[in-house]
């Protein structure tokens, strides 16, 4: 019986992806990818229309079209009681526009046909009557008494108020404002964007009438609740619904929401008995799909004349579009925005926030926003900058200051959210090292002494990822827990089932380190199954940077499971009690006689072989489980962006970019480093170009990439970043998440550095994006903001 | 219309119609599906293949214009079991996450080395322009090609 404990570590630390030979090799397998015999192509017809009644719908020249098998309107869907489905907030969706369309590029009917092409041939020929309505563009006059009312299809509904909500003490904080030094005001808009991910949405769904059956592949983040919801929607019996999440050509938040062209395949499955694949354009994609932020923000942060920040106070108008489909935990309609009091120690804080309804494409949680903190850290980190440039401080200098302390965690924020633990201070001097940050002050002196533009942006956030405690975090009543299942073959090999569905991610290998660490078998040797709900334990998916706090705790702890349960075999197999075995990853040994040990292939072999078993013990070596968290985890992160402006054309040029993050216990820094990468690129695209804007008339401005404008390599600086390590207490492996920190906290970052080379102009603020001729109209003062 | 070309290196001839896009040929008609369709604008550049040893988008060539030409797609990339110094480069480095850019970018990447075996930073990003990645934000796409220059 050997040993091999000299590979230090087994799990952690750099370690190649497991995915890439596939899709290196071009072998990955997408949902477009999927081909089935007899298959059948689905296209959506979409209205033109931002708001306006449907007359009358022909398709009669569709359905002589060759090769069309089905064209199905909202009217036929009503008969099916298909026409509306819930959304993930409890508000319901048109899956085809019945009464009246209530954004442009709404679903108003689907053609199934032998192909794409032909699909879409028979769209031109569906012949819509509409009668226009205005329609409410401006989030701002979408509570004025003459309003347009979007929702008539919701009884009793007479105005586009959608929800009201507060958290946090008004009158504290209104008593706090009034005696302090200090007080400053900034109106904030985060405006629309979109996840835009490089594979569209789309599905196959193959129903087997005689079995009763759908198989379902799909895009999809959430396989799981999906087959949940779709048990729900269409009233099959969720045992007969198996979802499918193949390779996701990446997510960012779009692929949570069940969209109305998912279960349009599945009816035209039904309807045509063959399969139906439905792939979107990027076109529909962009005006249709899952938006992300739209919050318009009043700040206001109070503070002594010496900088201490005493609190902060804000009230936001939250544009939903036309259906409320934000995918937050139900208890939490404005997702987890209660933590925009950010990394400091206040005495008080308050929001007020209105959702309303407008004219647009439903959405408002994506985008690597972990349930709008992307607005939260946007808001608390551009009004701190705001605060330090009345005050004259170093942006550095006031958030130093002001730094909830290493010692108060956990910590309670003012707004009820505990923190699990953080030292912000070292993750700051870091960053600031890194940056050489005295010396870009005094480069930035020199050059606006010449009229050169340059700006040094900071932003110190705090996260909350994992949701989440099923006492109180659940979507449309599912507990936001994940399960893990971990089998060991008799030759020791292993297979972990997630829950969660890795989007490039890297879960496939990160989740194999994760037991390897913990079971002591080496990781190539450990396969990772998820996205199929007929052979994953349940669960809810991933986005909210979830994963690694919920999933990831799974792993580690059926990992544990397994272990034990190999502890009582290894206990036999030496013939000595539990007690007298020390774990040595990869092999349990007597105390104190290193010569007797058995390895966990060796002890996995005996699970499964010949001869009895410890009492009471079954054989195999697997387990399962179903975590619950007990707390979010809270990654932080400093950030330090260095832009150049070019004066003459507003130009903005990001020169430099220092990304700190702490997300506790690293699994693998290669895959960090590749998410902070992603997510500072998201920022630099928020911050200076991507904005899905509309007309008056509700026409959508950013619905192709022709408009709607991603970084490429040339608009990124080469991303420099570093670590520190604060361990979640509370966490088995004490790691946090941070998929999600760099979308998080870089657009502040780039916005506050901007602001900080426009100061010449005596420019406080202007919103994103900071494109050429915005920055150009703010040197000007004139800053409007963007609807 | 009958069309003939010579994908990887096999000629094929197919029945299809005029206006079918190459893109469509080699996902749909051929079973090629490691080139990506990600815009309907022509800027994302997920389904960059060669044309006659020139990287384009198929989505903005019809695949009647392929005719009696010669497409390369990234399933010929590697030599066998062997990968392509570029495809290596992209693991070594972390160039890729969800795979769904990495086919067209190995393809540019490519050909960028096949003129210039030794480019500069600023010439790796030039070349991938016309290409967009949602996951990596680039960084680890140059060193990749960097690893692939340094180990051909």
């Amino acid at each position: 019986m050997t040993t091999t404990n000299d590979q230090k570590p087994i799990g952690y630390g750099r370690m190649l992806r497991k995915e890439d030979p596939r899709f290196l090799r071009g072998r990955g397998r997408y949902t477009d990818d999927v081909q089935l015999p007899g298959m059948l192509h689905l296209a959506i017809l979409r209205s033109p229309f931002a708001h306006a009644r449907i007359v009358s719908v022909d398709t009669s020249a569709a359905e002589a079209l060759p090769g069309v098998k089905a064209v199905v309107t909202g009217a036929k869907l009503a008969e099916l009681g298909l026409a509306w489905m819930p959304t993930l907030s409890n508000d319901v969706q048109a899956v085809l526009a019945t009464d009246k369309v209530r954004f442009q590029g709404q679903e108003v009917a689907f053609v199934v046909a032998e192909d794409r092409y032909q699909a879409r041939d028979a769209l031109e020929l569906i012949d819509v009557e509409y009668d226009v309505l205005d329609p409410v563009i401006d989030v701002r006059k979408a509570l004025a008494p003459d309003a347009p009312l979007i929702r008539d299809d919701l009884q009793g509904k007479t105005n586009n108020h959608v929800f009201d909500w507060e958290t946090g003490d008004a009158d504290e904080t209104e008593r706090v404002f009034a005696s302090a030094d200090v007080v400053v005001q900034q109106d904030i808009v985060y405006p629309r964007v979109h996840p835009a991910p490089m594979e569209t949405c789309g599905a196959v769904a193959d129903f087997d009438p005689v079995e009763g059956r759908l198989k379902l592949w799909s895009t999809t983040q959430a396989p799981h609740a999906h087959r949940t919801l779709y048990a729900i929607v269409a009233g099959l019996p969720e045992h007969k619904i198996q979802v499918i999440s193949p390779d996701l050509g990446g997510g960012f938040g779009n692929k949570v929401p069940i969209y109305p062209g998912y279960v349009c395949a599945i009816v035209g499955s039904i309807v045509t008995g063959k399969p139906v694949k439905w792939m979107e354009d990027r076109s529909e994609n962009l005006v249709s799909t899952g938006f992300a932020r739209d919050y318009i923000m009043r700040g206001e942060i109070a503070a002594t004349r010496d900088g201490r920040i005493l609190a902060i106070r804000t009230n936001v108008l939250a544009d939903h579009g036309a259906f409320n489909g934000t995918a937050a935990p139900v208890k939490y309609p404005a997702g987890f925005f209660g933590v925009f009091t950010g990394s400091y120690d206040l005495q008080a804080a308050y929001c007020k926030m209105t959702a309303v309804y407008t004219n647009k494409a439903p959405g408002g949680v994506a985008y690597a926003c972990s349930f709008r903190i992307t607005e939260a850290v946007y808001l608390v980190e551009r009004i701190v900058d705001c605060l330090a440039d009345e005050l004259g401080m170093d942006p550095a200098e006031l958030r130093l200051k002001n730094f909830i302390r290493p010692e108060q965690f956990p910590y309670t924020t003012k707004t009820g959210w505990v923190y699990d633990s953080g030292d912000y201070e070292p993750t700051m001097r870091l960053a600031m090292d890194l940056a050489g940050y005295g010396e870009l002050r005094r480069e930035q002196a020199e050059k606006r002494a010449r009229g050169e533009l340059m700006g040094i942006g900071i932003a110190f956030f705090t996260e909350a990822v994992g949701a989440g405690p099923r006492k109180d975090m659940d979507i449309l009543g599912l507990g936001m827990a994940d399960g893990c299942e971990l089998r060991v073959h008799p030759t020791g090999k292993a297979v972990v089932r997630l829950s969660v569905q890795t989007q490039g991610q890297g879960h496939e290998t990160t989740f194999a380190q994760i037991v390897a660490e913990e079971l002591g078998i080496p990781p190539d040797d450990i396969d990772v199954l998820h996205g199929d709900t007929d052979n994953t334990p349940f669960g809810l998916g991933t986005y909210g940077s979830r994963s690694t706090p919920v999933s990831g705790a799974a792993a580690a702890l059926v990992a544990r499971k397994v272990r034990d349960k190999a502890q009582l075999i290894a206990s036999a197999m030496l013939e000595v009690t539990v007690a007298d075995l020390e774990w040595i990853k990869g092999s349990f040994q007597v105390k104190g006689d290193p010569g007797r040990a058995v390895t966990i292939q060796e002890i996995a072999m005996r699970a499964h072989g010949a001869g009895d078993l410890p009492d009471g013990l079954e054989g195999a070596l697997e387990a399962q489980i179903c975590y619950n968290p007990s707390n979010l985890t809270y990654p932080h992160g400093a950030y330090i962006c260095v832009v150049d402006i070019d004066p003459g054309t507003a130009e903005v040029k990001v020169r430099r970019f220092i990304a700190v993050d702490d997300c506790g216990t690293r699994i693998n820094p290669m895959i960090i480093e590749g998410q902070v990468h992603g997510g500072l690129t998201d920022g630099v695209g928020m911050a200076l170009m991507e904005m899905i804007a509309f007309d008056e008339d509700g026409n959508c401005l950013g619905a192709s990439l022709m408009d709607y404008l991603i970084p490429t390599a040339l608009e990124v600086p080469d991303w420099e970043t570093g670590f520190t390590v604060t361990p979640s207490p509370h966490h088995p492996i004490g790691a946090k998440g941070v998929g999600e920190s760099a979308t998080v906290g870089s657009p502040p970052a780039i916005v506050n550095a901007v602001m900080d080379a426009l100061k010449p102009y005596g420019v406080r603020h202007a919103d994103m994006p900071l494109t050429p001729s915005r920055v150009w109209e703010a040197m000007r003062g004139r800053s409007t903001p963007p609807i | 219309m009958r069309v003939t070309m010579i994908v990887n290196g096999v000629e094929v001839a197919r029945e299809i119609e005029g206006r079918l896009l190459l893109v469509h040929f080699l996902r749909d008609t051929l079973g090629l599906t490691g080139t990506h369709w990600g815009c309907d604008t022509s800027n994302c550049g997920t389904c960059v293949v060669w044309l006659d040893g020139e990287p384009v988008k198929s989505c903005t060539v019809l695949a009647a214009m392929a005719g009696g030409h010669e497409v390369r797609t990234v399933e010929d990339l590697a030599n066998g079991a062997e990968l392509d110094p570029v495809q290596e480069g992209f693991r070594q480095c972390h160039g890729l996450q969800c795979g769904f850019c990495t086919p067209g970018m190995l393809m540019t990447c490519r050909a960028l080395l096949d003129r210039n075996p030794d480019p500069s930073e600023e010439e790796i990003r030039e070349a991938i322009s016309g290409q967009i990645c949602r996951c990596t934000g680039y960084s680890t796409i140059v060193r990749s090609v960097k690893w692939a220059a340094a180990n051909s």
